[in-house]
């Protein structure tokens, strides 16, 4: 655990300089998506709902949503970075075996991995806020947020993006080929984009709604919901203490499994 | 020469296979030293466990008079590894794929980037220096993970069969850069499966099979040790007419599918008389080889 250093920022630099070479062609996605799902979901489906509330208030569907969708961008980025790109580099490029014949420690790798997963997540979800506030100013004045906590929606994903990159760099030290990525995706990340108060309140689960507790999408998207409305409550802490606590140990247990499989 | 590695009683087991049983080695200060021996005799074993990526079962290994155990982190810093199989970055071109190398050492951009080009000059890839790495000939992308292996300017230079599937050209190129690094003073560990290669390149070389160390000397001695100065080879694919007359002599012959080997001081004589006893039956003889002398050792059976 202590045997991380610089190492772990050069293993960082190396993503960011092969993303930023074709940075064009990496936004584009990230700015379509959330123009979508704006469009068909806030307008076309949210045209349908009435009536909903959030934190005691009455909120437009569309304002509802479109912090969820911050928080599904800021799940993703780092969760496929750390399962897909990771296990490419891993083990059809052999990128980490040239690192570690290096300086740079086998922890150093897995920390600049998952420290690069975090800021795809921040600047994947980074994009879709800019991509909402641009449409607020423009077309659909419920969705521009006001509150100066929006602030610290940015840093949060990148926080949200530490958890899932250690996550999913948990899978990656497990799965035995590329093809088994697709037990987590839809036994864990399918169920949270859905039912992780993203696109409806957890409180429309009824009874099941504590379980909606135990996802870590739960609380990441309470969380940029709130900062991004500015509609605090003593549920952000929770969120909070939940995030750090969760990343704390997904991150020892990823490096832990990683030099299971790595080292021989 | 002051030895830069020495290995005592050094093992390394995965699971029940005893991959490093019990060797010894010290490798100079200086010196070109070659590892060699069949598929799975240690050899890629010993080296992970050399330039501290894989750690050691028990034993003690000294690199630059530090401990692998505890100080991985600076022997990796004064270490070059040309690694077997080829792990350039295939996101880089030429160039970046040393300078974001360079970075793991913390070597500064600037000056990296010089090494850099100088490094391709060295090894002939200066006109590739923007071109992609799927791009390149597979001599190309050894010559380059040689130039990587010298990125952070080693005192040791580790070679896992670095010329295997190269043509002549390349081939003698990579020696010469060999011989070149040997003169500024570098110690160059080199595994290969050319016994040519060993023969020229190395000052020192061990054989290894089934993870220990069956001889260690020059490659001369070795030679008029193991083998003697020629061979005869006696070619009969069938029949036994050769093999009884030399077991009748009480002379040793060793056999492969159609040929007898028969090594000794004397062929050049024993090749004669052989000539005037069976006059129908193929014989030659030859100086003996590093060949003959691993083959002597390990057998002609094939290693999967």
């Amino acid at each position: 655990m202590i045997n991380i250093d610089r190492g772990a920022v050069a293993v960082w630099r190396r993503n960011a300089d092969v993303f930023f070479k074709t940075w064009k062609t990496n936004f584009l996605p990230s700015i379509f998506e959330p123009l979508l799902y704006l469009v068909a979901m806030g307008l076309g489906f949210g045209g349908l709902v009435v009536g909903l509330r959030y934190a005691g208030q009455p909120i437009e569907y569309i304002r509802f949503l479109a912090p969820g969708l911050i928080s599904i961008s800021a799940m993703y980025g780092g969760f496929f970075e750390c399962t897909y790109g990771s296990f490419v580099r891993m083990h059809y490029q052999k990128t980490f075996d040239a690192m570690v014949a290096t300086p740079v420690s086998l922890e150093d790798v897995i920390t600049g991995e998952i420290m690069w997963g975090a800021t795809k997540s921040l600047i994947n979800s980074t994009i879709v806020l800019v991509v909402i506030m641009v449409m607020g100013w423009l077309l659909f004045p419920e969705i521009l947020f006001t509150a100066p906590t929006v602030l610290l929606v940015p840093p949060i994903t990148f926080l949200a993006g530490l958890m899932f990159a250690s996550i999913a760099m948990i899978f990656t030290a497990l799965v035995p080929n590329i093809d088994s990525f697709n037990y987590p995706f839809f036994l864990l990340i399918t169920p949270m984009f859905l039912f992780g108060g993203t696109f409806f309140p957890i409180s429309q689960l009824g009874a099941a709604e504590p379980l909606a507790y135990i996802l870590p999408l739960t609380h990441s998207s309470v969380l940029i919901r709130d900062m991004s409305l500015g509609t605090l409550s003593y549920i952000d802490t929770i969120a909070t203490v939940y995030i750090l606590l969760m990343t704390a140990a997904t991150f020892y247990l990823a490096i832990r499994l990683m030099k299971k499989r790595l080292t021989k | 020469m002051p030895p830069v590695v020495v290995a005592r009683d050094l093992v390394k087991k995965y699971g029940d296979l005893v991959a490093v049983d019990h060797i010894d080695l010290a490798i100079g200060k200086g010196e070109i030293f070659g590892l060699l021996g069949p598929n799975g005799a240690g050899k890629s074993t010993a080296i992970k466990m050399i330039q501290c990526v894989s750690p050691t079962t028990s034993g003690r290994l000294e690199v630059l008079g530090m401990d692998v155990r505890s100080d991985g982190k600076e022997i990796k810093r004064r270490i070059g590894v040309a690694p077997q199989e080829n792990n350039l970055d295939p996101d880089f071109d030429v160039i970046r794929n040393l300078t974001s190398y360079a970075r793991y050492f913390d070597i500064p951009q600037d000056l990296a980037r010089r090494r850099a080009d100088d490094l391709l000059k060295f090894m002939q890839l200066t006109e590739k220096r923007d071109t992609m790495i799927e791009q390149l000939s597979g001599g190309m992308k050894r010559r380059l993970i040689v130039a990587r292996a010298l990125i952070n300017d080693p005192e040791i230079i580790i070679l896992d069969e670095p010329t295997t599937g190269l043509d002549p050209q390349a081939r003698h190129l990579i020696w010469e850069r060999i011989r070149q690094l040997q003169r500024e003073d570098k110690t160059i560990i080199l595994t290969t499966h050319y016994m040519d290669e060993a023969e020229q390149l190395c000052d020192r070389l061990v054989i290894m099979e089934r993870g220990r160390v069956l001889v260690e000397g020059l490659p001369k001695q070795l030679i008029a040790d193991v083998v003697g100065d020629c061979v005869m080879e006696v070619i009969e694919p069938d029949g036994d007419v050769a093999d009884r007359y030399f077991r009748n002599a009480g002379m040793k012959v060793e056999r492969s599918a159609d040929r007898l080997y028969v090594y000794s001081n004397e062929c050049k004589m024993i090749n004669q008389e052989f000539r005037n006893a069976h006059p129908d039956i193929y014989s030659t003889i030859r100086p003996a080889t590093l060949e003959d002398v691993f083959l002597k050792l390990t057998g002609r059976g094939l290693r999967e």
